[in-house]
């Protein structure tokens, strides 16, 4: 009997305490204002939808604006300019809504925060919702050093270099680390969310800031480092965007490399090894003991 | 193993899917105004000014820029042609016969005209404006300073905000106005502008007189100034938040 719980034990997985307390607690909160940030933020960018480069705007020569135009045919087209490029992107950008009902708006309503067009509302919610996230984000930092979890969990050690390659072939065969390996974040991870962290979460919120005519009043540095109020939305846009994108590639892994125990491991703290071999392959016990 | 489409069932799903996001969107926007979520919007504007206030110094200039970087025109946005009849016999006449008057709260109230406004201390600075749709242009505006206005008239220790009534009204709605307090009316580059990159003030600009608030976003620049007012609060204007875009949704502290 003792043999046999011994044995049910060696097989059960290692459950690790992955996440503190507080990272859980900042994750979600984190998730929802990211929600809200991105949703006004393009409701915010749909009242002049172009992006310019420099201190002011060159409005004959956006960087990016999305528009519609009518077609030879009279229908309403949506009409994305990036750089030289013209894409028709009717549907989603420039024209969207129910075929018979055509709107004209840069992001669809389904994007945005409020749905309808609502400028001044969207920036309640945007402003709200930074008020959340940049203090936290501050907070956040300050605990990932000041514990040492920078060090420990997020710094690559130097010896995890020359696996990069490696790891990056296993991630895109969707072969995750188990057993052991699985303990510590890998070099990806590692990367991943330093950049996000300390690059471009930081970045959002200087160059939301940059916007501010207050804040370049107090901070005139802020348009000297990213070259002007007009840079600084557009880098704002890029940093979203880029945000957008971590999210995306987040939620497909979180899915598929366990969803129910990555989700658990965010929600109460304990995560699962997952076991180094799959239990089809492993020999069951009982087999050797009754030869 | 592939299933064939089921197109009632894919029909359904997508209706599910559409109506689910309708009703998400209606609540979002039920929800924007709840009184829960004014109060919370309310305390992050508060929160935007006092920090604002706390890292700005009373003193802290906007960024002034050089001769180049003015934008080759200046983008009028809001009223560009006021159609009210005052007004537009004041244009016919360049602006000879207008008067700007300045009551409320202050030890003297007058009038002063456009000559007697280009009499006093001046101001040239090279600025940017910033809109509230995101878009940013630079020029170059000259004015009288408004806290050598406010010194000549003399504000009661009462008065907390200057009040800018002017003589359009956007779409034909309510006449705009707007509202400083007196701190950022002090502001050095806070002006009563009558010219524009070295000429006077076009029309489509706010001619004769518009207000630089250059810590401020777009919408507080009152165009077409006639009256400036002196007021403890701006409870009994328009419909009580201090301006014509703040009656309609946008926040009394457009520093941001």
């Amino acid at each position: 009997m003792r043999l046999f719980r011994a044995m049910r034990r060696a097989s059960r997985p290692t459950v690790i305490k992955r996440h503190s307390a507080f990272t859980r607690v900042w994750h979600w909160i984190n998730a929802i204002c990211l929600a809200i940030l991105l949703m006004s933020g393009l409701q915010i960018f749909n009242a002049h939808p172009a992006l310019y480069w420099g201190k002011d705007s060159t409005f004959d020569a956006p960087a990016l604006s999305i528009g519609a135009e009518r077609a030879d045919d009279g229908s309403l087209r949506g009409i994305t300019h990036i750089g030289v490029w013209r894409f028709d992107t009717t549907g989603v950008l420039g024209v969207s809504g129910p075929e018979a009902d055509r709107e004209r708006r840069a992001f669809p309503a389904w994007a945005t925060l409020p749905g309808p067009r609502w400028l001044a509302m969207g920036r309640q919610w945007h402003f709200l919702a930074g008020w959340v996230f940049a203090p936290l984000l501050v907070a956040y930092l300050v605990y990932l050093v000041a514990s040492g979890q920078l060090r420990r969990r997020l710094l690559p050690r130097r010896d995890e270099w020359p696996r990069l390659g490696h790891v990056v072939v296993d991630h895109l065969r969707l072969r995750f680390p188990r057993g052991e390996e699985a303990r510590h974040y890998n070099l990806l991870q590692k990367l991943a969310y330093l950049v996000v962290l300390f690059v471009i979460a930081p970045l959002v919120v200087l160059t939301g800031l940059t916007m501010s005519p207050t804040m370049d009043a107090a901070w005139p540095w802020l348009l000297d480092v990213f070259g002007g109020r007009q840079s600084a939305r557009t880098l704002h846009f890029l940093a979203a965007a880029a945000l957008l994108a971590f999210f995306v590639v987040h939620l497909l892994l979180v899915l598929i490399s366990g969803v129910g125990n990555n989700l658990r491991s965010m929600i109460t703290g304990r995560y699962a090894l997952p076991p180094d071999h799959a239990p089809s392959q492993e020999k069951e016990p009982h087999d050797d003991a009754s030869h | 193993m592939t299933h064939p489409t089921d197109p009632g069932r894919r029909r359904f799903l997508t209706h599910g899917l559409l109506a689910t996001g309708t009703l998400m969107l209606a609540g979002c926007d039920r929800l924007s105004r709840s009184d829960a979520m004014q109060h919370l919007f309310a305390a992050s504007e508060g929160l935007t000014q006092r920090a604002h206030r706390l890292l700005a110094s009373r003193e802290a200039l906007a960024r002034e820029y050089a001769p180049e970087d003015i934008a080759p025109s200046f983008r009028a946005n809001g009223t560009t042609m006021p159609r009210e009849s005052d007004y537009l016999r004041l244009a016919a006449n360049d602006f000879r016969d207008w008067r700007l008057e300045v009551d409320g709260l202050v030890e003297r109230p007058g009038t002063f005209s456009l000559a007697e406004l280009r009499g006093m201390p001046a101001r040239t600075q090279i600025t940017r404006h910033d809109c509230v749709e995101g878009w940013s242009c630079i020029g170059e505006w000259t004015g009288v300073v408004l806290g050598e206005l406010l010194a000549r008239v003399g504000v009661r220790d009462e008065a907390r905000f200057v009040v800018f009534h002017c003589a359009d009204r956007y779409w034909g709605g309510d006449r705009y106005y707007e509202s400083l307090d007196l701190r950022e009316a002090y502001h050095p580059q806070t002006l009563l502008a009558y010219g524009l990159n070295g000429d006077d003030l076009p029309i489509a600009n706010g001619a004769p007189l518009r207000l630089r608030a250059e810590r401020q976003l777009g919408y507080k620049m009152a165009k077409y100034v006639m009256r400036l007012e002196l007021v403890a609060s701006f409870a009994h204007l328009g419909r009580g938040r201090g301006g014509y875009w703040e009656d309609r949704g946008y926040r009394w502290w457009a520093g941001i």
